[in-house]
């Protein structure tokens, strides 16, 4: 029987190696997607309380709206990573270091 | 074991998997079809879920749009020339103990916890009524929705825009 905690771990999963990605690359598109790994479990987490908890659609909605706004972090952290490449020509992440005083 | 539990096992499979390659992997490209496979894997629990509306949403949406984007990403940011989109690692082994220390507290936690189940929703179509929903009481957060949309669209257009004296 496939209960709760099945799909839990499978979120947990999804968001360490959502984590490990953020953590350990230097190339800015692979953050991102590790990032929306990261979203993508946040969003299972969701649906399977919903499924599973007090029988209404709150969670789906929920989870809808973070694929909006996955959607439209993806376009403006790509424009920002593209704006990078053009000033420093490396999408490595450890080389952008504009602010440095 | 039930049907349920073989399909659930495979989808389990096929996005822990993937999501490892995507994380593992040498090459950008790689990396980027693996994604593929890990939307496709959490689409496929949506669907066991009984989240039919948001499975096709994720399958447009992410696959269809944010994955395009995420390529178009890789190939923009690397010169034409270069042909292997090597991605490197730094700092691999701190970060494999802060993700494992992570997963192994979250799955504790998972199982640990005697969540506090409802009646359940069984599975049944959802389309109508999450349409009711977003035109009845998500009136207000789905027009925000929108408007974040527009700005955001706007915003990433403005950001990569040449300008025009440089």
């Amino acid at each position: 029987m496939i209960g709760l905690p099945h799909y839990l771990i499978v979120s947990a999963a999804l968001f360490s190696l959502g984590l490990l990605g953020v953590l350990t690359r230097r190339n800015a598109v692979n953050v991102l997607m590790g990032i929306e790994l990261i979203l993508n479990s946040a969003n299972l987490n969701l649906v399977a309380f919903s499924r599973y908890g007090p029988g209404n659609l709150q969670g789906q909605l929920f989870a809808i709206f973070v694929v909006v706004i996955a959607a439209a972090e993806v376009a403006v952290a790509l424009a920002i990573v593209l704006t990078m490449y053009r000033l420093r020509r490396t999408p490595n992440l450890d080389e952008a270091d504009f602010l440095r005083g | 074991m039930s049907p349920e539990a073989v399909i659930f096992y495979v989808f389990a499979a096929i996005t822990v998997a993937a999501a490892a390659v995507v994380v593992l992997a040498r090459s950008l490209i790689y990396s980027a079809f693996a994604l593929l496979f890990a939307f496709f894997g959490v689409a496929g629990l949506y669907e066991l879920l009984g989240a039919d509306f948001l499975a096709a949403t994720q399958l447009l949406i992410y696959v269809g749009g944010i994955l395009v984007l995420l390529l178009f990403g890789v190939m923009l940011t690397h010169k034409l020339y270069d042909l292997d989109l090597r991605s490197e690692v730094t700092q691999f082994l701190p970060g494999l103990f802060v993700c494992a220390g992570t997963f192994g507290l979250l799955a504790l936690t998972a199982v640990k916890t005697r969540w506090a189940t409802g009646p359940g929703r069984p599975p049944a179509a959802t389309t109508a009524d999450i349409g009711r929903l977003f035109m009845g009481s998500y009136l207000l957060p789905f027009e925000a929705a929108s408007v974040l949309l527009l700005v955001a669209l706007m915003g990433a257009a403005m950001i990569v825009r040449r300008k025009r004296d440089a």
